[in-house]
């Protein structure tokens, strides 16, 4: 195990991104949570950075803190006038929700324990190729051109959808 | 479960350091993991820092330097631009503008600086008072981060990112958590509905945004700033501006968007002064309220210079062999007449109402820059290369496109009733 300065900042993210969600799920104020899970997911846009997904982590920075995350707070401050939320949470929750965490955790570790040969990224100071064209080529011409066509579907019905309840209605 | 490993298999990138998970079963992990804590974290700790940063120190103190003449530098913007803004507004409003402190008033700027550090940080009592004293620091931070990937000279770039303008376009969609922040935090309904509306306008206008940079990165097919200037060095008809005729439209639609970005009149709607006092920002005071206002002049700076580096050339000039308008000071100077533009455009025109912002933008720009990726993509495929005809062709479709604008706007223009003189 050798210590540089990459290790150190890894766990900087790792950190952040951990004691971020956990005040997201602990803290009674709903803006705070929001604002936490802002910290998280910049926590996860790191990690991303240190995996040299650079692509992805952009994508990860603009889609959920430009985009959703202020959906949500747009949702929040418009909907409720009490912040401090005392939620109550039955017993029937607390096991579903557990079982949930247990099955993920189980889920996770046996990929990182089944997972054959991690490469160790040997970083000798030259530039790393752009993902971007990777990407392009596996979503636009690889495995991936269906689903990409058919999340592609998805959000054109969403969108649609949202303009047939957000219209204005013409009666005469 | 190696199939789920199969998913990735396109990716050679995909993958962790092995010092952070050995390849081992998940008993000799858990082992590792006490080890790690028992041998290395504990006792090492102190040891790993002493020894180990040296050799990095380099690296760290390069990028504290960067940072520290971003952050030392770029404030000056704003010294010099506020009072360019106040010099053209007055000379607009045939005035002559700040005319006491210094010689025609020069040092009107540092002044109000020194007042504004002066002054009382006033937090409001009932608000938030976390989120109020860190609103400040997230916005000027982006702003600031911005800039990072800006080239500003052939080697006065501090990041060659690969993903470049991408990042620029992610680190600046997050200012609108900080005015949310801000807004909600003062606990005043003047700053809620200004930050509501701040944040509404800009994740609108981050679409005809992203879509017009879509335009110049199918041309350049790279995200690198550096790529994209270096792709524009044969003289001015090499700029991406006049490369095709719709690159032409989005750089117009790419400036508009841009200040609307950054909540300049007339898209100034979340700092509408006769609606809601001052928007976002109407809670703060002193050294608080100047890191909006430096970060508001720095982003009008760093959404011009962007430009520059997209459509006008960046830090290439207009003769392929000479550097007229070219290196750093042709940058600045091209930058600085965007800036001027925008003074332009705030002192000349009135301000939208929220319908005709969004009307704009979602019936307007969205389709036009839907339009302009599609002929973008149909020239790439006409003209693969860019040469000589490319260029002419589009240079003429560009001059035609003009005239009849002009032509069109200005019949319209004619079909208006006179002004009343009263």
């Amino acid at each position: 195990m050798e210590f540089t300065l990459k290790t150190f900042i890894f766990y900087g993210f790792a950190f952040l991104t951990i004691a971020s969600a956990l005040v997201v799920v602990t803290v009674r104020n709903i803006v705070h949570a929001a604002f936490s899970l802002m910290v998280t997911l910049f926590g996860v846009a790191g990690l991303y950075v240190f995996l040299q997904a650079d692509f992805l982590a952009a994508t990860q920075v603009i889609v959920y803190v430009g985009g959703i995350l202020v959906l949500i707070l747009f949702g929040v401050m418009m909907t409720s006038g009490r912040l401090e939320m005392r939620i109550h949470i039955e017993r029937g929750q607390l096991l579903l929700g557990g079982l949930v965490a247990v099955a993920l955790l189980m889920l996770l570790l046996t990929v990182i324990a089944n997972t054959p040969a991690w490469k160790n990224l040997t970083d000798d100071g030259t530039k790393l190729p752009p993902t971007t064209e990777r990407i392009g080529e596996l979503i636009l011409n690889g495995p991936f051109l269906l689903p990409f066509e058919v999340v592609s579907v998805l959000l054109l019905v969403a969108l649609i959808g949202a303009a047939m309840i957000s219209r204005k209605e013409i009666r005469d | 479960m190696s199939d789920f490993r199969a998913m990735f298999v396109g990716f050679p990138d995909f993958n962790v350091s092995e010092n952070f998970f050995p390849n081992i079963n998940l008993q000799d992990k858990l082992n590792w993991a006490e080890e790690f804590i028992q041998n290395v974290l504990i006792p090492r700790l102190p040891e790993a820092v002493a020894a180990h940063f040296p050799e990095e120190l380099g690296t760290v103190l390069v990028m504290f330097a960067c940072a520290g003449i971003f952050v030392g530098v770029v404030p000056l913007l704003p010294l010099v631009l506020v009072l360019a803004e106040r010099k053209v507004a007055a000379r607009f409003q045939n005035r002559t503008g700040p005319m006491r402190v210094g010689p025609w008033g020069t040092l009107q700027t540092l002044a109000d600086g020194v007042k504004l550090i002066f002054k009382e940080d006033f937090i409001p009592p009932q608000g938030d008072k976390f989120l109020f004293l860190l609103a400040p620091y997230i916005i000027f931070a982006c702003s600031f981060a911005v800039f990072a990937a800006i080239p500003f000279g052939q080697n006065i770039l501090v990041s060659d990112f690969n993903i470049g303008i991408f990042y620029i376009m992610a680190i600046s969609s997050v200012i609108v958590m900080g005015v949310i922040m801000a807004g909600w935090s003062s606990n005043s309904k003047w700053s809620l509905l200004g930050s509501l509306r701040s944040a509404a306008q800009i994740v609108s206008y981050e679409i005809p945004l992203g879509l017009s940079i879509l335009t110049i990165v199918m041309l350049v097919e790279s995200l690198s700033m550096h790529e994209i200037v270096a792709s524009q060095s044969n003289g001015i008809f090499s700029w991406l501006i006049f490369r095709t005729p719709f690159t032409f439209i989005a750089f117009f639609i790419f400036f508009i968007s841009s200040i609307a970005e950054v909540n300049r009149t007339p898209f100034d709607l979340p700092e509408a002064e006769s609606e809601i006092v001052a928007g976002f920002h109407t809670e703060y005071s002193g050294m608080r309220f100047a890191l909006f206002f430096i970060a508001e002049y720095a982003n009008m700076f760093a959404v011009s210079a962007i430009a520059v580096t997209l459509f006008l050339g960046g830090w290439e000039g207009v003769l392929p062999g000479y550097d007229i308008l070219g290196g750093f000071p042709g940058f600045v100077i091209k930058t600085l007449a965007l800036v001027f533009l925008m003074m332009w455009l705030r002192w000349t025109l009135p301000r939208l109402r929220v319908d005709q912002l969004m009307n704009l933008c979602w019936k307007y720009f969205i389709p036009i820059a839907f339009f302009n990726i599609l002929g973008t993509g149909i020239w790439g495929l006409i003209f693969p290369e860019d040469t000589l005809i490319s260029t002419s062709i589009s240079c003429a479709i560009i001059y035609i496109g003009l005239i009849g604008a002009y032509k069109i706007a200005g019949r319209s223009l004619g079909q208006r009733p006179a002004p009343q003189p009263s």
